[in-house]
Formats: C-alpha cells, structure tokens, sequence
C-alpha cells in the first residue's frame, strides 16, 4: 500500500520512505530521519518510527528490535512552551545559567 | 570490503562528504570511512548558520569563500540546500563590544564583507518581534549576504553527488588505525578489514585527536558538549539568525517555520557528553523569551545536544603535519565546521590533487602552535 502515510507531520508515504531508502542506500531511522525529516515534526515519531522500522527491516533484512534501539529518546517528554521552561530557571536548582 | 583507494577519508561529516567530493571531481579513487552514518556527528545537530563576520582575516576570507559555493551549491548537487542569505544579525550589548565591532567591521568591510552597524531603533524596524530595550541593545552588525542552510540535505547532498563520481563510503565502519611506514600514510585498519592508501584525511570531528593519535600525531582538540533545542512551528517572521556573544545565546527561524537555537554554557567542561540538560533548557528559554516576548507560549519540542571540536584559539586544523606524509588533517572546527567546511573541503581536494590553493592554508597548519603563530579568534558564539 504505497501511499499510506507514513508520517503525518511531515506527510510522508511508504513510496516516500521506500524511495530514499533505495536512492540512499539508508539502514538507519537516524537517517531516514535526516534525509526526510520523519520523526521530526510536533508528534516526534510517536505515531512514525515504528512504521517506518518495519519498512527498513522489510527492506535491509534487520530486525525491527535492532532499528529500534538506535532511536534517541530526548526532552522534553512533552511539548513545553517557552515561558514555563523560561520560569523554571527561577526555581530549579542549577536551573539558570 | 575495498582494499585499496588514492585517499581514504575519515568521517562522513560536512568535511569528510565535501572533500570526497572535490576529490573525486579531480579523478581521485576515494573511500570514506563512517563509524555511524552521514551527518550523525557535529554536522547533523547543528543549526546550520554560514557567517563571515569574523575577527580575523583567515576566517573571513575562507568563510566569504564557502558562501560563494553555498550560493550555487543547490544548482551544482541537485538536490535543494535550502540555503538563505536571510542575514546575520550580531547584537552588541557593552561599549567594550560595540569598540570590538567597530574593529572587526572595518577589516570585514576591507575584504568585502558588506556589514554594517545599525542603531537600536533600525533593529527594531528590521525584526520588530525583537525587545530591543529588553535586552538592552546598543547595537548590532549587520551582514546581509550571511545567511543559513539545512545542513542534513548539504551533507547528504554531497554524499550522493560523490557517490554518483564512484566515492564509496563504508558506513557501520570504524578505522581503528592510520598506518604509517617510514613517516609517510600506508592507509587505515577498519574493523573490517585493512584499506590501502596514499592519503588519509582526518575529518573526524569531535574524535579527530584519537585517529591522529594512532598515527603518532599529538592534536590539540578538546570536545565540548553545546545543547540546542527546537519549537514547534510558528508564521515565518525571522530572517536573519540573531546571535549576541556577550549572552552567548544565538536562534534562526527554520524552513518549517520552527525556531532552533542554543547557548554556550561556559561552564561546560571537556567531554564526550551528548546528554540533554534542565540548565540548558531553562537558561535558554529565558533568553529567547527576553530576545523576542511573543514566543512565550510556543512550544519546546526537543533538545539535543552535539561536540564543538574545539583548538586553542578556535581556528580549524586544515593541511598536512610533520612527520607522516600524506596524513591531511581537516578537523578542530571550534563550532564552525557547517560554515568553513566547503571552502576548506576544497582548498584540501587541490592540495591533495597538487593543484594551487584558492586559499592560503598556513594559518591553519598544525604547526602553528609550535611556531607560536597563534592569534585567536573572538567571534565564537553558542
């Protein structure tokens, strides 16, 4: 089904994802990352990355295990606005530099 | 597994990906050697700013060079760099640093950089988002022809324009050693397999001083851990990056429309650190709020971190060294590898193919810090 979407952020296909994978020669979600921006919207592959690993594992032959735990799991845990990190300098310790 | 190249190249970073390019435009057999995958070191965590406004005369003409490759970059790799010339604006905030500006903007104007020095009122007419009293401006320098592009596609760019020559790059791959033989390069031993070459560059980034040391070369290159984060989108309202030294702070607006942006810890200390801090998130948020008030309510979505692989006085080590013959060094960026990267990929593609520099690279040799020909750079932000 090659125009499922893949990633809706970034409104990406599995043709899409297919496509550079092969032009590329990418094994990796850290570049498929790179090269189209999955993962990099607002969601922050919540919704993508495991899609996107089982097309790599279907197309390099690695385990969907092994793909997964190169993703990089960073903060914020949630989106957080500007202001509220911005008013926590005043009461974390260590929290303004 | 290849076994035998004119030059391996090590690293896939900016430098390693552009070098291997104008190497093998001049008919050279090139391999690249990547422990992990194109742009995973410095080049792929950051911002992507290309600026000239430098305090010393080496850097402002290797920079004013890359800039004219960035200008028709796209047109040459096919692919869109998303390169913009949307300007730099570097914010003074002590009359010890509008002294310094004055200085730096009269060299930069000597050698064409057309910068020049607006009052805190056309600042506020050029970004009227920016709380020009709020942060207590008395100025900035203003170069319209620096600008940023997206250092993922320049990267991957110049990857597959290189393959396209016949570069192979053996990605997963990790050079374990340089083998020298009687002062000169014999190749590089990889965890798979050993590959025979003439010339080895060294464009490793942040781990350059560990493959110079297999081949007994000291560098002076410490790695130091810079945080930087990203918004959610927002309308496009910012076009030049906006740095400020004094606050040590700098932050563009991206194609997406998402605001990226860092600070410099100066209490950072030397290391291999790629972890993500509170103080960094909070500090910076601070001063992106002071910067420009209306972001408040935007949304942080990520930080991450990358290593500056930083020289005694932040100036690039680009060229040969004494000792082992064809072992070029192309690394100790000090936080401007994205920018000085294809004007310096090139200078060191002729070097290696024997033709005339475009640029002088004496300021850049490694031995300059024995000779004591060392004057720093000033202009170093986030």
């Amino acid at each position: 089904m090659r125009d499922a979407v893949v990633c809706r952020c970034e409104d990406l296909t599995e043709e899409d994802v297919v496509r550079a994978i092969r032009e590329y020669g990418l094994r990796s979600l850290g570049e498929l990352k790179k090269v189209l921006r999955l993962g990099m919207g607002p969601c922050q592959g919540r919704t993508c990355l495991r899609l996107a690993a089982r097309i790599l594992a279907r197309e390099t032959g690695r385990p969907v295990s092994e793909i997964m735990r190169e993703v990089s799991v960073r903060p914020p845990t949630v989106p957080m606005p500007v202001a509220h990190a911005a008013a926590l300098a005043e009461v974390v310790d260590g929290g303004e530099g | 597994m290849v076994e035998r190249a004119d030059v391996v190249v090590v690293g896939a970073g900016i430098i390693g990906c552009a070098t291997s390019y104008y190497l093998a435009q001049r008919g050279l057999d090139v391999v690249v050697v990547e422990r992990e995958h194109v742009a995973a070191g410095s080049t792929g965590r950051c911002p992507g700013g290309i600026r000239m406004q430098w305090s010393t005369e080496e850097h402002i003409r290797l920079a004013m060079k890359s800039v004219e490759i960035f200008e028709g970059l796209s047109e040459e790799l096919g692919v869109d760099t998303e390169y913009r010339q949307g300007g730099y604006l570097i914010i003074a905030k002590t009359e010890e640093e509008v002294r310094a500006f004055e200085e730096n903007m009269r060299l930069q104007r000597s050698l064409g950089v057309p910068v020049r020095w607006l009052e805190p009122s056309e600042i506020r007419e050029m970004v009227p988002q920016l709380d020009v009293e709020g942060i207590g401006a008395l100025g900035a320098a203003w170069n319209p022809r620096d600008g940023y592009a997206n250092p993922f596609k320049v990267a991957y760019g110049y990857a597959r324009a290189a393959r396209r020559m016949g570069v192979r790059f053996l990605l997963g791959t990790e050079v374990r050693r340089v083998l020298v033989e009687e002062g000169q390069v014999r190749g590089v031993e990889t965890d798979r397999g050993r590959i025979r070459a003439e010339y080895v560059v060294n464009a490793a980034g942040a781990w350059s001083r560990e493959v110079a040391e297999t081949a007994g070369v000291r560098l002076p290159n410490r790695p130091f851990r810079h945080e930087i984060l990203v918004t959610e989108p927002i309308e496009r309202f910012l076009e030049p990056m906006v740095i400020c030294f004094h606050d040590n702070v700098y932050f563009r607006q991206s194609e997406e429309g998402t605001i990226l942006g860092g600070w410099g810890d100066p209490g950072e200390r030397p290391g291999y650190n790629f972890r993500s801090s509170l103080r960094f998130l909070t500090t910076f948020s601070r001063l992106l709020k002071r910067y420009v008030p209306a972001l408040g309510h935007l949304r942080v979505v990520r930080q991450w971190a990358g290593l500056y692989d930083v020289t005694p006085d932040a100036k690039q080590i680009t060229g040969p060294v004494e000792g082992v013959d064809g072992f070029i060094q192309a690394n100790g960026f000090s936080g401007h590898g994205f920018m000085m990267g294809p004007a310096t990929s090139l200078l060191v593609a002729q070097l290696i193919a024997g033709e005339p520099l475009d640029l002088p690279i004496e300021p850049f040799l490694l031995s300059r810090f024995e000779r004591g020909e060392v004057v720093g750079e000033a202009s170093v932000v986030g």
